[in-house]
């Protein structure tokens, strides 16, 4: 691994500072990725701001019910909070689906939402990759890519983002909050990451310096009745190859609220406001929610590794969403 | 005091207990050191550069910035590196030239030969030093094509040859017509994909040179092997190399051979005179040491209305590397499985520009069995037989390919068991019929089978004064309990408690013990060890034949008993210690194992009479999601005959681990090799899906427990059987729950979308 300085800052501003007067440094909060990453020779700052310390570790109660999450919370005890359980359940179920134990244990709530992608091809050195290294090409375009990306693809990158957590914080309407020297900005997570167009090596819309102190979830009543549902090539420790954040309410054998994100199909937590669309006022029913997985899928560009995905994502779309109308059978 | 002899005597033997093992205490407090944990004052730390084309020549080497690199001593690289000798050419007559993992002489060449071939070694103060320092080699190549992609070269496959070992084909009657006439039939084609080794511990090796002198701390599973090829390689005598190699975090087939970095960090140490550790990184695994080929196989089956077979071809096409790599035994099941009149089996080959092939559990067998057994599953199905039924009208009364007798064949046995303890009659045969929830229920069944074999041994044993035993033999005790089974062994025929036996093994300097492969090496031993025993007592009983005060005096050594440490006839004789010590011996040793030319002669005299094997029934049940197609695997019974079982536990956690791994097989693992590139593309834990303890449900195993009158203590191994037939259990499992024959493995969830 390349050398490099390490930083230990005592407080948010002089974190911000760090980061704002050393070009090549970077936040690390509990360095799953970013240290894998630096091994690899793929991220080389040089200088390590250390974020470990930092009173960001709270969960906090917000007047409107809903709740903010430190950014460096670790995923096991955000998981673990009994008011995410009790109203955001799909978000506790997505974090228990991701990783190991040991990398929950670990695992920030920032670090998780800007971890990079798995794709193979982004970690091989030898490997041409556009978001590695801009212009050299993209070997997983007919390569090996049963796992990436089927939506808001380009000819430049079709890898996905491969968080869970993530997927339930875009369903949830979830809102991070950053800080940098130029003062405090609010994003919504559906909005951090980008599609990848001509600039995959552009992941976030987000500066470098700018460090993420918060997640705020707002009240979301519907999702008391939700759940995520991750599908991948073992039953634990593997990246989704597609996964769904639903959440619905049902009256009277008719939806009245419903929200909906894919996880494992594009370069971001996919928010499927088309289907959601569809799907609120019309019948509970199994037709019903395949129209609105299929509106969802019909932009869909597929390879011939990942096609099957399109099937995948409409399948569990509509088991997930049939678990929920029935009142939710277990994972 | 009358009670507690009458106990002791009807003591029940050590071999067919339940034994801890004897190096667990020292693995779970960390006091066991594996090959990377040897401290030497002054060790250097070696890293490898991989190169990044499939084939061609490097025609430039830029050392300047990892030479810059704070505490590197030293970047190797054809262009500076000492020359190793050549690997040296297989002969039958010296078994350790089969232990070239590849032919390359690695630093001694500017040719590339695979796609992560190591290329130079990095040797620095620290390890990170070392691999941040390896990742600054920059090396430019001169490309030439290469072939890597096994779909498009397998149309183009050649015939395998035979060897002595391994058949490459058989041909019984007129397949062809025969399955043209059969009234039923199955004709289908098969693939496997490569897969690679993932032992917990990476390959490591630490080498230390005295002059001439060489040890080298080694996981390995051929201790004898790495010292003479090292000897050779290195040019030094073979009594002037020391391997120690008593700990092996798992190796199964992957530390057979002798890889890139066991000889690079030996060529390491000799050009910077210091003692260099060289640990293969995860990724470097992938790239330098062999995994199992990939296959594509046809089998054909014709049948009679009953369903007794007509006609049984089995073909195969596998991939060595073209600098290594060897034959996989992949049709060998269908020679012995199942009586059909016309049988044509045939093996072939194509060679890539790619690492290697080497041995991993059950070569050949662990994929052939997935094929053959799939077959036979969709023949019952074409018939509307059952499937265990199918194959007990098929069970043959001598080895179907040339009519040898079997030396021991349970397989009815092991059915019925094993259908018994599985609850088989519970199933619904009709596909899909059986559901939980939003769970397609499904139950398979299929046959394992490996050869049973024998290697040879030499194992010494020494008795002291004090009653202690101490069996000596370079064994490999990977973590299967190798070392508890012989300490187990000489406990009881030497009629001593097991506390008074130590067993050393694991060093060089110990009598050659036989390799750990094709699970013969506790069969093997047990050999050596008992003919050891035996002359051990008769030197013993030497003594005290005309020791005037001896009650064993005038009595004959075939009359007495090995007990209560000593020997007895009836009530009268004396311990061991008693008898050294009137003889004022404070030991005596004993040594044996058959000579090379004629283990051979009699293996092959063997070989001519008998079929040897350990084989058994797995029957799986799974769950299929009927929206995503996941497929779970939620009960496992395996019932096995391996003739004699000498430690319950040991070997009930072998059985199971054979067929966790074999769950990998079926489900998850695939090495993805980039057809443009060769490289492998998910070199990682992450990527490459072995099972993970969710994927692994309750496993229950048993074994018939009769020994084979044909084998050292009736002994038929059981390292590999248990991996044999679990790929076709699982995927008959599917079929039964889906309806859906899955032919090409992986069974991953789209193939059944
Ligand atoms: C083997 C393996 C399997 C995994 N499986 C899964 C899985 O199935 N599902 C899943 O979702 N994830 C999985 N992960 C990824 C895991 O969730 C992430 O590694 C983890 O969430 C990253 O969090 P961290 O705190 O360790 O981040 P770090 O490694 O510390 O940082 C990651 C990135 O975020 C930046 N960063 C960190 N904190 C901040 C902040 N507060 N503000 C601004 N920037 C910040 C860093 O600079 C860096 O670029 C897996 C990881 C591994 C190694």
């Amino acid at each position: 691994m390349r050398p490099f300085d390490y930083v230990k800052p005592a407080d948010v501003a002089a974190a911000v500072r760090a980061v704002a007067t050393a070009p090549g440094a970077k936040f690390i909060g509990g360095g799953t990725n970013l240290v894998d990453l630096m091994r690899e020779g793929i991220e080389t700052p040089d200088t390590v701001v250390d974020l470990g310390g930092l009173p960001l570790d709270g969960v906090e109660e917000l007047p409107d019910g809903g709740l903010r999450i430190g950014a460096l919370v670790r995923n096991s005890a955000l998981a673990a909070d009994q008011r995410v359980r009790g109203r955001y359940p799909m978000l506790s179920q997505a974090i228990l689906s991701g990783a190991s134990a040991q990398l929950r244990n670990m695992a920030t709530v920032g670090g998780n939402l800007l971890q990079r992608t798995r794709c193979p091809y982004f970690y091989d050195q030898a490997a041409a990759c556009n978001k590695r290294a801009p212009g050299s090409g993209c070997d997983a375009l007919d390569g090996f890519n049963r796992g990436h990306a089927v939506l808001g693809v380009s000819e430049q990158c079709i890898a996905t983002h491969p968080s869970d957590m993530c997927v339930a914080l875009a369903a949830l309407d979830a809102v991070v909050e950053v800080e940098s020297v130029r003062g405090t900005r609010r994003i919504p997570v559906a909005d951090l990451h980008r599609l990848p167009g001509a600039t995959p090596d552009v992941e976030f819309e987000l500066a470098a310096d700018q460090l993420i102190t918060a997640v705020e979830l707002p009240p979301v009543p519907v999702a008391a009745n939700s759940r995520y549902r991750k599908v991948r090539d073992r039953a634990s420790y593997a990246f989704a190859l597609v996964s769904v954040a639903a959440a619905l309410e049902v009256r009277d054998g008719a939806v009245t609220a419903a929200r909906l994100a894919l996880g494992g199909v594009a370069a971001k937590p996919w928010r499927a406001r088309e289907a959601e669309r569809l799907l609120v006022g019309g019948p509970a029913s199994e037709e019903s929610f395949g129209r609105a997985a299929d509106a969802e899928l019909a932009a869909a560009t597929v390879r011939p590794g990942n096609a099957f995905k399109v099937a995948l994502a409409r399948a569990t779309i509509v088991a997930t969403l049939r678990d929920l109308t029935h009142g939710g059978s277990t994972a | 005091m009358t009670t507690k002899h009458a106990e002791v005597e009807q003591r029940a033997p050590y071999v067919g207990r339940a034994v801890d093992r004897l190096d667990g205490p020292a693995k779970v407090t960390g006091a066991a050191r594996y090959a990377a944990e040897h401290p030497y004052p002054n060790l250097a730390h070696a890293a490898l550069v991989h190169a990044t084309v499939a084939r061609g020549r490097i025609t430039a080497v830029d050392t300047a910035a990892a030479l810059a690199v704070r505490g590197v001593i030293e970047v190797l690289t054809h262009e500076n590196a000492p020359a190793m000798k050549p690997a040296p050419a297989l002969s039958m007559l010296n078994p350790s030239t089969m232990a070239s993992g590849t032919s390359v002489n690695y630093l001694a060449t500017d040719e590339v030969h695979w796609n992560g071939q190591p290329v130079a070694v990095v040797v620095a103060e620290t390890p990170e030093a070392a691999r941040y320092a390896a990742s600054l080699v920059r090396l430019t190549y001169q490309e030439s094509p290469a072939e890597v992609d096994f779909a498009a070269a397998e149309p183009n496959a050649v015939p395998q040859k035979n060897n002595p070992l391994q058949s490459a084909g058989a041909d019984k009657g007129d397949a062809n017509a025969a399955l043209a006439a059969a009234p039923v039939r199955v004709d289908l084609r098969f693939t496997t994909p490569p897969h690679s080794h993932n032992a917990i511990e990476p390959h490591a090796t630490t080498a230390v040179w005295d002059g001439d002198d060489l040890t080298v701390h080694e996981g390995t599973q051929n201790i004898a092997w790495v010292r003479q090829h090292l000897a050779q390689r290195f040019d030094v005598p073979a009594r002037r190399v020391r391997v120690l190699s008593p700990y092996v975090g798992g190796a199964f087939g992957g530390k057979t051979m002798i890889w890139a970095g066991t000889l690079l960090a030996v060529l390491a140490a000799r050009a910077t005179g210091r003692p260099v550790r060289l640990v293969l990184t995860r990724e470097g695994v992938f790239h330098t040491v062999g995994g199992r080929t990939p296959s594509t196989q046809r089998v054909a089956l014709g049948a009679d209305a009953d369903g007794r077979l007509t006609a049984l071809i089995h073909t195969s096409v596998a991939r060595t590397g073209r600098v290594g790599g060897g034959p996989e035994q992949i049709t060998s099941a269908s020679r012995h499985l199942y009586a059909a009149p016309n049988i044509h089996l045939r093996q072939n080959l194509v060679q890539l520009d790619l690492v290697a092939n080497t041995v991993m559990r059950a070569p050949g067998e662990s994929i052939g069995t997935f094929a053959l057994e799939s077959a036979m599953d969709e023949l019952a199905w074409e018939l509307g037989l059952d499937p265990i039924e199918l194959r007990m009208r098929n069970e043959p009364a001598n080895n179907p390919v040339d009519g040898k007798r079997f030396a021991h064949r349970m397989l009815r046995e092991a059915y019925a068991l094993g259908a018994e303890r599985f609850g088989w009659k519970e199933r619904d045969p009709r596909p899909g019929a059986m559901r939980d929830g939003r769970w397609l229920v499904g139950m398979g069944v299929a046959t394992a089978y490996h050869p049973a074999w024998q290697l040879p041994a030499k194992v010494g044993v020494r008795l002291t004064a004090d009653g202690t035993v101490v069996v000596r033999s370079s064994l490999h005790e990977m973590g299967m309990g190798a070392a508890t089974a012989q300490a187990q062994i000489a406990a009881d025929t030497l009629g001593v408690p097991m506390e008074a036996v130590r067993v050393e093994y694991g060093d060089s300097d110990l009598p050659p013990g036989p390799g750990a492969g094709g699970s013969g090496q506790t069969a093997s031993a047990a050999a050596a060890l008992l003919a050891a025993s035996h002359k051990l007592k008769r030197s013993v009983f030497a003594l005290a034949r005309h020791a005037p005060d001896s009650p064993l005096r005038g009595r004959r050594l075939d009359r007495l008993e090995a007990r209560d440490g000593g020997l007895y006839e009836g009530s009268a004789g004396e311990t061991y210690a008693a008898i050294l010590t009137r003889a004022g011996r404070d030991h005596l040793e004993a040594e044996a194992g058959p000579g090379m030319l004629g283990f051979a002669a009699k293996m092959l005299r063997d070989r001519r009479n008998w079929v040897k094997a350990a084989s058994g029934a797995q029957f799986c049940e799974v769950r299929v999601d009927q929206d995503t197609g996941e497929v779970r695997v939620s009960r496992w019974v395996g019932v096995f005959d391996v003739g004699t079982v000498i430690n319950t536990k040991t070997v009930a956690a072998q059985l199971r681990g054979g067929i966790v791994m074999g769950l990998g097989l079926a489900l998850s693992e695939e090495t993805l090799v980039d057809r443009r590139t060769g490289r492998v593309v998910n070199a990682s834990l992450a990527e490459n899906h072995v099972p993970v303890h969710a994927d692994v449900p309750r496993i229950d195993v048993d074994w018939l427990g009769d020994p084979d009158p044909t084998m050292p203590l009736g002994l038929l191994g059981v390292g590999e059987v248990s991996i044999t037939g679990v790929g076709a259990a699982v995927a008959n499992a599917v079929r039964h729950a889906t309806g859906r024959r899955i032919l090409d493995l992986p069974i991953t969830l789209d193939k059944l979308l």
